[in-house]
């Protein structure tokens, strides 16, 4: 825990975290593509996912298996035989009024439970894993507790959820946000989730203060969030605590704009979802051949893929975690290492400003070829064909356009530029058109600012060539 | 009716080899459902204009030299809980006004796919609720052989339409006896499918683990031909079985059989007449060379009380969905109050009986009832299925009266109760998944008696086996 937090004692927090299998193509329970985002409304829907009357869920088989990669990822016991339950409750965002999800009492098994994560010196625990169809998404006008009307997009409804249930075991707001960190680095490699999605990961809270009453603060829609909205809770319940006002079991919204909970509903006991087996489904088998095969060809997780990079490459933790934390980044630095032989070199090209366009643009087709493109561009570094400054802008073009170093390079002189004559001119005109000559007799910043300017004008100078003439000039007048 | 009638094959034949016309054919079976129908009610929509057109792209193909389905040409009624692209699907409910649903059920394509032609949809209990078609929201239908009294129910549509003459074959659902009642209160023939055999995709459900689709048909080899259509695995339905061999051996009449009387089926609510027209169908499964014998099911006792928890649990979940928001009525729009408008709708929209079925349901369900109630419901159904897996070792078909009583006068005050107790020897094979055959035994008082054969998972060829030595030479006319 940072010492900057003023956390109170006896804070208890318990999270419940939905996580869209965002790798599949299709829905859990029909064909319909799961790329739901900046469609227009209603348009990503077929009879069975709108609940038409008389249509049948059929389970989408790699969403099973994703949520196995994530029950073996988190150490859990995953279940022989387990089968999906009903909950009833009635909610216009939900197609059929029920919602598809397991259930781990009353004779339902989840196909998962019981396992944990390490977090630091501490050890949190996983209760319990389960699928379930995500519910469509309601817009109200104006805020959840004043609109006049609602509108619903069912272009979400049946997307494919894993709900990862903690037990209260965090008791600070940045240990939940860690956690949830953790996690995401963590379904990311599996390849069976990209929680960078707007909505792919969204948790719920069970938050006590003190042994007080549970207080369960929903729509927290994104992790940038967690941390703000349970250190309000934590706070408002704390602040209140021995009072009139103090926490009750109640269920409270977060409401981003405000920065606020707000109380949505009172907890008289549990709400009575009314579960019972889902009749239209069979009873899941899970052979331990099936999840040994699922073991066996699960993609490695960041976090081992991280300390491996550490070990054989000698890369620094930071560097290490940012490169294992995305897969195809992983398997692209690993290409490219193989390649050329500086690990680091490789990694700081992957993990800077790069970073972003690589992620969008490099996909497994592109990867290979990208890989010696980059390896040979490195390689006319290495050998003083290009300078630093000259093969970024390389690089940014070969990721933009797909072509190569070579060609990128050529039309200009290929090489650093060294000689003092042609580095003068170059010097000349910057200091003309510049007022911070005089500046830069003292300040290193503006001193900087004219290197920069000038590799600007001729990126295939060498920089320190460029200093050097820099500094005799502006010394001498 | 003709005497002598052609038989399924036959009308196929002719069109195929263009002796007949099939636009004209399906146009006069068309043109007369109206005016039979009018004292029946059996039909709450025909698809006229949508069967002819058929029709004649069926001429089309045999003048291309096309091979025809098995089923072309044959007029078939649906019943309202089973969707058809095109036509209104309602389930009898003021809920569903307006709902059309945009695919085919497999059973409907299924069927289409041999050429068969869907002339219309039937009436029935509203969501499949009842055993008299009486809880329909557009009015009851009336028994073919006295108008006076109800087909049974909830299929009663598509059993009176059979009966009445109006089409050669039909579909009902049947749940709980669905298919089963009706068939023997309107003397035709019905079979309930083992659980699995026939797809439910595109079946508005009632009660999704017990029910199935079932074929009506006057005539043994029409029901065979039209279950061999509508069956088999379908990938949209999880809990359809792969396809598999049909069990039993392929034998000719009933010779060796042996045949189990289940005493509960002739309990203490059995009517004199019943009894009688059924206990001398076995005598005449006797004289065929069965041996007859009687067995006991010492668990129905807890078989209609297992039904109806099951039933209605499953029915108050499956009926959540029609709230006005996506399709069918919908009485209050544009409000952020949507419990109020989901309220409103529902209200005014089901029928009391398909309300009390989701009160009860919900209730069995809810925290504190459900292991009392729902689970209980679960074990009884398992003890039921052991039962009568050892009654099918000593024997390999089971009888009793499908119906203990003879059909109800339309009207007739019973309380609910009453009219579920009337399920007794019906709901069984849905709890247990076994297929059964309702199969016409004579009439008592003038009115319809029907004996119930129960055979083990996938003994359908059995049951059609022994109807058909039952039904002997002498077939009861049909016509096409």
């Amino acid at each position: 825990m940072s010492g900057r937090e003023q956390m109170p004692e006896g804070v208890k927090i318990g999270l419940e975290i939905h996580c869209q299998l965002t790798a599949l193509r299709t829905k859990l329970f029909c064909a319909c593509s799961s790329d739901y985002r900046d469609r227009e409304p209603n348009e990503l829907v077929c009879p069975v996912c709108f609940g038409v009357p008389g249509t049948l869920p059929v389970l989408n088989e790699k969403a099973v298996e994703y949520a196995l990669r994530i029950a073996i990822a988190l150490g859990c016991e995953v279940a022989e035989r387990t089968s999906f339950y009903r909950k009833n409750y009635f909610y216009p965002d939900l197609p059929k009024n029920f919602q598809i999800s397991q259930y781990d009492k009353a004779g339902g098994v989840a196909i998962a439970s019981g396992g944990s994560v390490q977090l630091g010196k501490k050890q949190i625990r996983v209760r319990r894993i389960q699928l379930e169809e995500d519910p469509g998404k309601l817009t109200y006008e104006g805020t959840i507790d004043k609109s006049a009307y609602s509108l619903v997009d069912y272009n979400r409804a049946g997307i494919a959820l894993v709900e990862i249930v903690t037990e209260p075991d965090f008791e600070s707001a940045r240990e939940a946000k860690q956690f949830l960190e953790k996690l995401r680095e963590t379904v990311e490699a599996l390849g069976v989730s990209d929680g960078e999605l707007e909505g792919a990961m969204r948790c719920d809270a069970n938050v006590s203060t003190r042994g007080g009453a549970r207080v369960e603060v929903k729509n927290i829609s994104s992790f940038k969030e967690v941390e703000k909205a349970l250190s309000y809770e934590i706070l408002r319940q704390s602040t209140f605590s021995g009072t009139d006002a103090a926490a009750q079991a109640e269920t409270r919204h977060w409401d981003e704009r405000r920065s606020i909970t707000i109380a949505l509903r009172m907890k008289e006991g549990e709400q009575d979802y009314r579960y019972f087996p889902e009749p239209d489904l069979p009873m899941l088998t899970i052979s331990r051949e099936y999840l040994q095969r699922v073991q066996r060809t699960m993609p490695e997780v960041a976090e081992v893929r991280a300390e491996r990079y550490r070990r054989e490459y000698g890369l620094t933790a930071q560097s290490a975690r940012e490169v294992a934390r995305d897969p195809l980044l992983a398997a692209f630095f690993e290409e490219v290492v193989d390649l050329h032989a500086r690990p680091s070199e490789v990694a700081n090209w992957l993990t800077g400003e790069f970073r972003g366009d690589l992620r969008r643009l490099l996909d497994e087709k592109r990867r290979k070829a990208m890989a010696d493109d980059l390896a040979e561009l490195l390689g006319m570094l290495d050998s003083e064909r290009v300078t630093r400054v000259h093969a970024r802008e390389i690089f940014r073009d070969m990721i933009a356009t797909g072509k190569k170093p070579a060609q990128l390079a050529r039309g200009e002189k290929v090489g650093v530029v060294m000689d003092e004559s042609s580095i003068s001119l170059v010097v000349e005109r910057v200091l003309r058109g510049s007022d911070v000559a005089e500046k830069a007799k003292k300040d290193q910043k503006a001193f900087n600012y004219l290197v920069g300017q000038v590799l600007k004008l001729e990126p295939r100078a060498d920089a320190r060539a460029v200093a050097k003439t820099i500094a005799r000039r502006i010394r001498h007048g | 009716m003709d005497t002598i009638a052609p038989s399924l094959a036959e009308t196929v034949r002719k069109i195929q080899s263009k002796e007949m016309s099939c636009e004209e054919h399906i146009t006069s079976r068309v043109a007369r459902i109206p005016r039979m129908d009018r004292e029946i009610h059996a039909f709450l929509h025909v698809a006229g204009e949508r069967a002819v057109e058929r029709a004649r792209e069926i001429d089309r193909k045999a003048s291309r030299g096309e091979k025809l389905g098995r089923l072309a040409g044959i007029a078939i009624a649906v019943k309202d809980n089973i969707c058809v692209r095109g036509m209104p699907a309602t389930c009898a409910s003021k809920i569903l006004d307006g709902f059309m649903p945009p695919y085919d059920a497999t059973v409907i394509q299924r069927i289409e796919a041999e050429d068969g032609i869907i002339v219309g949809k039937t009436n029935m209990d509203e969501f499949a609720m009842g055993n008299t078609t009486q809880a329909s929201a557009f009015g009851p239908t009336k028994n073919p052989w006295d108008l006076e009294r109800v087909p049974g129910g909830s299929s009663g549509g598509s059993a009176a339409a059979v009966s009445g003459g109006m089409v050669t074959l039909a579909l009902g659902t049947d749940t709980g006896g669905s298919v089963r009642c009706p068939a023997s209160f309107c003397s035709v023939l019905g079979l309930k499918p083992t659980y699995g055999a026939v797809s439910r995709y595109g079946v508005i459900p009632y009660a999704n683990s017990l029910e199935q689709v079932g074929p009506f048909a006057r005539r043994v080899d029409d029901l065979a031909l039209l279950f061999d259509v509508i069956s088999g695995h379908d990938p949209r339905d999880s809990t359809s079985v792969p396809d598999t061999k049909p069990s039993g051996d392929h034998r000719h009449g009933v010779k060796g059989l042996r045949v189990g009387l289940v005493k509960e089926f002739f309990g203490e609510g059995t009517q004199a007449g019943v009894r009688e027209k059924v206990l001398d169908a076995s005598r005449t499964f006797e004289e065929l060379g069965a041996t007859v014998g009687e067995t006991r099911i010492a668990s129905m006792d807890y078989a209609l009380a297992a039904y109806y928890i099951v039933a209605m649990a499953e029915a108050s979940s499956n009926l959540s969905r029609y709230d006005g928001v996506r399709y069918g009525a919908s009485l209050e729009r544009g409000t952020a109050d949507w419990n109020a408008a989901f309220a409103k709708t529902r209200t005014e929209c089901f029928g009391p009986e398909v309300k009390r079925r989701i009160l009860l349901g919900g209730y069995v369900l809810s925290a504190g009832y459900y292991e009392a109630y729902y689970l209980k419901a679960q074990s009884a159904r398992s003890l039921l299925r052991k039962e009568f897996e050892r009654a099918f070792r000593s024997y390999d078909l089971l009888l009793g009266p499908t119906m203990p009583v003879l059909p109800p006068k339309i009207g007739e005050k019973v309380s609910p109760l009453e009219e579920y107790m009337i399920d007794v020897n019906t709901v069984p094979a849905n709890l247990v998944g076994i297929p059964s055959m309702s199969v016409p035994v004579g009439f008592s008082s003038g009115l319809p008696v029907g004996m119930q054969l129960m055979a083990p998972h996938f003994g359908e060829r059995l049951l059609f086996e022994a109807a058909r030595a039952y039904e002997g030479p002498g077939s009861p006319e049909a016509e096409d």
